[in-house]
C-alpha cells in the first residue's frame, strides 16, 4: 500500500486495546486461574472496567500495586506480596502474571523475582505461576493475548505419550463462539483441548455466592497433554511464529500445526470442518451439512438485499480478515479494512479472502485510529460499518448503520452471546447485515412498505 | 472477618463498635484486587468535563482508550473532551524520550482542533524515563498562543486523590487570566459537578432563580474561558470528596474567596446547600427567593417519592462509591424514602471521612475503606442487601449475587442530583428492587 494518508503523529480514538488486557482474559480462560498484573493499580482497575462492560461478568484481575517507590527501587516486594494474598484468599490452581508498561521500564526482572518467590514462599506447594512479558508501548492487546497463549503453553506442557486429542488455539473468540466451537468438536467425535476458554467463566450463571474463581476454564492438566495431541488448529492468518503456541508445540513436541483463519463465513468454516474431518475419520455430522445448507438458502433468499452494499470493516485483524471473507461470499464490497494492530500480514490475507469474488481489492491499513477510519470512510460512502462499538460515535456522525460484532460491546446487551463462527454463526452476521439495510431503505422510504 | 485479608482489618468498621480509627488514604494493599484507579484516573476524572480544551495523554495507549468518553459529562456546546488523544508511546519512545513525539502530536492537534487550552497527562512510564513536559507545554504554549498544561498525574504516585490535586494545580495556572469586570458580586463558581446527565444545568437553573451569578463551571459544562475568570465570583461552592477541594483551598489563599462545601444529592443536603449559599449573601429577599424555590420543588416531587417510600420502605440499601462526601447524602436520600442503609464505604474517604459516617448511620453499619469483591459480595450477602449502590465495577457483584442495583458513578445516564434527581435517584432504586426478575434468582429460591 503506498502512503496514501498523512503520517499522523498523534493518535485520536485508537482502534486498538493494551497488551496486559488480552493476556488477562486469555489467562481467564484458564481453569482456577486468576489474572495478576505486574504494575501500578489503575491499568488493572481500568482493564476491569472495560471487560466488565462488555461480558457484564465479574471479573477479578489482581495487581501488585506499585507504589512511587516501588518504582524507584523495583517492584519486586509488592509482586510477592500480591502473589501471597492472592494465593491466599483466592485458593487459585494457578496465577497468571503480566507484566505492563511501568514494570518494562523499570526493568523488573520477573522470572528471577518468580525464582525467588518459589524458593521463599513455595516450598510446600502453592499455585503455578505462569509469567508473560506485555509492555504495550509494542503490540496491541491481541499481541498480549496470543502472548499468554504462548506462556501457558511453553510454561505447562511437558512431554507425554500420545493421547489422540486436538489442540485448539482459537484466538480472540466470544463466548458464544467457544460454546460452539466445543460442540463442534464433540460432534465430529474428537476430543479437543481449546485453549483458552473462557465461555463459562466470562458467561457464567446467576449464582448465590460470590465465585472466587468462575467455574469453568481450560483444564491445566489438559493444557500440560498438549504435547501429545495428533494435531494442533490455530486460528489466525497474522498470528506471528514467535507468539503461536501451535509453533511452540510443533517444535518442541513434533505436534503437527495446521493453520487456519478464523472460522467466519462458509470458506472458512468448510475449512475447519475439512480439517477435522481429516482428524476424525468421519464425514462433517448431518447436522451441519443441514445448517451450511439452511445458511446457503438464505443468502439465496437475500442476496438482493446486500449485494453490491458498501462496507467499512474494522477490528482486530484477524476477525476482520474472517469478516471480509464472508461479506465477499454474499456480494458486499467492502471497501476499508481497518485494524489497530501492525502485524505485517494483514494486506495480504486480505488479499486472499477476497480472491476469486467479484469483488475489488479494499483499501486495507493497519494501525490506523478512529480519526484516520473516519476520513477515509467519508470519501469512500460506505453503507455500513461493521466492527465493535467504538465506531458508533464514527457510524451515527455520518449516519450509517454500525453492526456490532466482536469485541467490545459496550452499548448493547449481549456481545458475550454474539456468534460470529460457523454455519450457525455466519446465519447470525446475515440476518444482521440484510436486516440492517432492509430496515435502511424501509426508515428512508417515504411509503414504508410492510413486506420486504 | 474471614474474607479480609489480615492487613484489611483495620479499614473495616461497625457502627457502635469502639474505638472508631478508620485505616485509610493510603496505597491499595497488593494482590487485593482494590476498586480504585490511579493518580491518572483522578486528574482525569475532573479535568475531562472541560469541553472546549484539548486533553492528551502522553503514554502508552491503554491508559488514553481506557478513558475514551467513559464518563456521561454532557456540553452545551463543543464536544472535544470526548475524544480520546493520545501520544501512543512506541518502544522507541521510551528508550529516547517521548518528547519530540509530544511536541509534534501537541502541535498536530491544536492545530486541528483549535482548543482553547490544552492538558497534557503524564501516565507511569513517563514519570520513569524522565520526559520533561513543563518544557515542552511550554514551548507549545509560546508557539500556538494557548495555555498548554501539564497535569503530573503519574499512575504510581499515589491514588484519585493525588490525581486531584495535580488536577486542581493545572486549573490553578488558569484562574486569573480573564476578564472579571461585569461580575455581579452575587456570584458564585460550581466546583466538584461534572454535568453528568446535565446536573449542573438544574444547579445552575436554581442559582438563577435565586439570583445568583455562576461565573464558572468546574468542571461540568466547562470552558476554559469562564475557569480563567473564576476568580472574580464572591463564592466557591464546592462539592464531592475533594476533588476540586484543593482548587477552592488555592483559591482561598490567591484571591481570599471563601468556599462552602455543599451537596447536591437528596432532598435534605440539596435544600441546605441552597440555603447556605443564601446565607452567606446575606440578602432577605434572595433567602425568600429560596425558601419559594424549595417549597415549590418538593411540592412538585412529593407525591411521588412518597409512593416509592411505601413500596420501599424497610428495604436495605448498601452504598460503595469513590468519595465519602457522597456516601454521607445517599445514607440520607435512602433515609427518605424509607430504606435502611447496611453497609457503606468508599475508595477514598479521610479518617474524618469516616468519623461522620459512623456518626450518621445505625448500629450494625459496616464503613469499609478501599474495599475489594471478595469483600462486598460477603458484606452484601451478610447484610440480606435489596439494592447496592455503586459504580460499573460494582455493578457484576450485585447482579452475579441477584441484588438489585443503582449506578452512582462517572459513567450514569441518569440525574440524580437536584429535587428531580432525587426523584429519579428513588425511580431507578424502585425499578430495580421491585423488579419481578429476582423471583427466579438463586438467592430467592430454597
Ligand atoms: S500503562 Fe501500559 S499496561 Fe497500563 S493501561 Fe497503559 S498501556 Fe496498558
Ligand atoms: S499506566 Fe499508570 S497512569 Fe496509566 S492507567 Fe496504569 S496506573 Fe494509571
Amino acid at each position: 500500500m503506498g502512503k496514501i494518508l498523512p503520517n499522523y503523529v498523534s493518535t485520536t480514538n485508537a482502534c486498538k486495546l493494551c497488551k496486559p488486557l488480552g493476556a488477562s482474559l486469555a489467562f481467564r480462560g484458564v481453569e482456577g486461574a486468576v489474572p495478576f498484573l505486574h504494575g501500578s493499580q489503575g491499568c488493572a482497575t481500568y482493564m476491569r472496567r472495560y471487560i466488565i462492560s462488555h461480558f457484564n461478568e465479574p471479573i477479578d484481575i489482581a495487581s501488585s500495586s506499585l507504589g512511587e517507590k516501588n518504582a524507584v527501587y523495583g517492584g519486586g516486594a509488592n509482586l510477592k506480596l500480591g502473589l501471597k494474598n492472592v494465593t491466599q484468599k483466592y485458593h487459585p490452581a494457578l496465577i497468571g502474571i503480566a507484566t505492563t508498561c511501568l514494570t518494562e521500564t523499570i526493568g523488573d526482572d520477573v522470572k528471577m523475582l518468580l525464582f525467588q518467590y518459589r524458593q521463599e514462599f513455595m516450598q510446600d506447594g502453592g499455585p503455578l505461576l505462569v509469567q508473560v512479558s506485555t509492555p504495550s508501548y509494542s503490540g496491541t492487546h491481541m499481541e498480549g493475548f496470543h502472548a499468554a497463549v504462548r506462556a501457558l503453553v511453553e510454561q505447562l506442557t511437558v512431554a507425554t505419550e500420545a493421547n489422540g486429542t486436538v489442540n485448539i488455539l482459537p484466538g480472540f473468540l466470544s463466548a458464544a463462539d467457544l460454546r460452539s466451537l466445543k460442540e463442534m468438536v464433540v460432534d465430529c467425535g474428537l476430543t479437543a483441548t481449546v485453549l483458552p476458554d473462557f465461555s463459562e467463566t466470562l458467561d457464567g450463571p446467576a449464582l448465590r455466592d460470590y465465585p472466587l474463581i468462575p467455574e469453568g476454564g481450560t483444564k491445566i492438566s489438559d493444557i500440560r497433554a498438549m504435547s501429545g495431541a495428533q494435531a494442533t488448529v490455530e486460528f489466525g492468518y497474522t498470528l506471528p511464529d514467535q507468539l503461536s503456541g501451535g509453533s511452540y508445540l510443533k517444535k518442541t513436541y513434533g505436534v503437527p500445526l495446521q493453520r487456519l483463519g478464523m472460522p467466519v463465513g462458509i470458506r472458512e468454516t468448510d475449512r475447519l470442518f475439512e480439517t477435522l474431518a481429516e482428524f476424525s475419520g468421519r464425514p462433517m455430522p448431518g447436522k451441519y451439512a443441514l445448517a451450511r445448507g439452511r445458511l446457503v438458502d438464505s443468502l439465496v433468499d437475500g442476496h438482493k438485499y446486500v449485494f453490491g452494499k458498501r462496507a467499512v470493516v474494522y477490528g482486530e485483524e484477524d476477525l476482520v480478515i474472517g469478516l471480509t471473507s464472508f461479506l465477499a461470499e454474499i456480494g458486499v464490497q467492502p471497501v476499508l479494512c481497518a485494524s489497530g494492530g501492525t502485524s505485517g500480514g494483514f494486506v495480504k490475507a486480505i488479499g486472499k479472502a477476497v480472491e476469486g469474488f467479484a469483488v475489488e481489492m479494499p483499501r486495507v491499513h493497519e494501525g490506523m485510529d478512529f480519526h484516520e477510519i473516519g476520513e477515509l470512510a467519508a470519501e469512500l460512502k460506505p453503507d455500513f460499518f461493521l466492527g465493535h462499538s467504538k465506531g458508533y460515535a464514527l457510524a451515527r456522525g455520518i449516519g450509517l448503520p454500525l453492526i456490532r460484532v466482536g469485541f467490545p460491546i459496550h452499548d448493547r446487551v449481549g456481545g458475550q452471546r454474539l456468534l460470529h463462527i460457523g454455519y450457525h454463526g455466519a446465519q447470525q452476521l446475515f440476518d444482521l447485515i440484510a436486516n440492517a439495510m432492509i430496515m435502511a431503505k424501509q426508515d428512508s422510504s417515504e411509503v414504508g412498505y410492510s413486506y420486504m | 472477618m474471614e474474607t479480609a485479608l489480615q492487613e484489611r482489618q483495620d479499614s473495616i468498621h461497625r457502627t457502635g463498635e469502639a474505638p472508631f480509627v478508620m485505616d485509610c488514604n493510603k496505597d491499595s494493599l497488593a494482590g487485593a484486587v482494590s476498586q480504585r484507579a490511579c493518580v491518572f484516573c483522578g486528574s482525569r476524572v475532573v479535568l475531562y468535563p472541560i469541553a472546549d480544551a484539548l486533553h492528551l495523554v502522553h503514554g502508552p495507549i491503554g491508559c488514553a482508550v481506557y478513558t475514551w468518553d467513559i464518563r456521561g459529562a454532557l456540553s452545551s456546546g463543543p464536544e472535544l473532551h470526548r475524544l480520546s488523544f493520545s501520544t501512543d508511546m512506541q518502544e522507541i519512545d521510551v528508550i529516547f524520550g517521548g518528547e519530540k513525539k509530544l511536541y509534534h502530536a501537541l502541535i498536530e492537534l491544536i492545530d486541528r482542533h483549535a482548543p482553547k487550552a490544552a492538558f497534557v497527562y503524564s501516565t507511569c512510564i513517563v514519570g520513569i524515563i524522565g520526559d520533561d513536559m513543563q518544557a515542552v507545554c511550554r514551548r507549545v504554549s509560546e508557539e500556538k498562543g494557548i495555555p498548554v498544561l501539564p497535569v503530573q498525574s503519574e499512575g504510581f504516585k499515589g491514588n484519585k486523590r493525588e490525581g486531584y490535586k495535580a488536577a486542581c494545580n493545572a486549573m490553578r495556572q488558569l484562574v486569573g487570566m480573564g476578564d472579571t469586570s461585569g461580575i455581579s458580586r452575587y456570584s458564585l463558581n460550581i466546583l466538584g459537578d461534572f454535568n453528568l446527565a446535565g446536573e449542573i444545568w438544574l444547579i445552575r437553573e436554581y442559582f438563577t432563580k435565586m439570583g445568583v451569578e455562576v461565573v464558572a463551571n468546574i468542571t461540568g459544562d466547562g470552558r476554559v474561558g469562564d475557569i480563567q475568570r473564576a476568580h472574580g465570583a464572591a463564592l466557591n461552592v464546592v462539592q464531592c470528596s475533594g476533588s476540586t477541594m484543593d482548587l477552592a483551598r488555592m483559591m482561598e489563599e490567591d484571591y481570599s474567596i471563601p468556599s462552602l462545601r455543599v451537596s447536591y444529592f437528596g432532598v435534605e443536603d440539596m435544600a441546605e446547600s441552597l440555603y447556605a449559599v443564601a446565607a452567606f449573601f446575606k440578602d432577605e429577599e434572595m433567602m425568600r427567593r429560596t425558601r419559594e424555590l424549595v417549597k415549590e420543588e418538593l411540592s412538585l416531587i412529593m407525591p411521588e417519592l412518597m409512593r416509592y417510600r411505601q413500596a420501599l420502605a424497610g428495604k436495605r440499601a448498601a452504598i460503595y462509591v469513590g468519595g465519602a462526601f457522597k456516601a454521607f447524602s445517599l445514607v440520607k436520600a435512602f433515609r427518605t424514602i424509607g430504606m435502611q442503609v447496611v453497609m457503606v464505604g468508599s475508595q477514598t474517604g479521610t479518617p474524618e471521612d469516616y468519623a461522620e459516617l459512623a456518626e450518621i448511620t445505625d448500629p450494625g453499619t459496616i464503613i469499609v475503606d478501599d474495599s475489594n469483591p471478595l469483600e462486598l459480595s460477603a458484606f452484601l450477602k451478610e447484610k440480606e442487601v435489596d439494592i447496592f449502590v455503586g459504580g460499573v465495577k460494582e455493578r457484576p457483584i450485585a447482579y452475579k449475587l441477584g441484588v438489585a442495583f443503582c449506578d452512582h458513578n462517572h459513567e450514569r445516564k441518569e440525574m440524580l442530583a437536584g429535587f428531580a434527581g432525587m426523584l429519579n435517584f428513588a425511580r431507578e432504586v424502585y425499578g430495580s428492587v421491585m423488579s419481578p426478575v429476582w423471583r427466579f434468582v438463586p438467592r430467592r429460591e430454597n
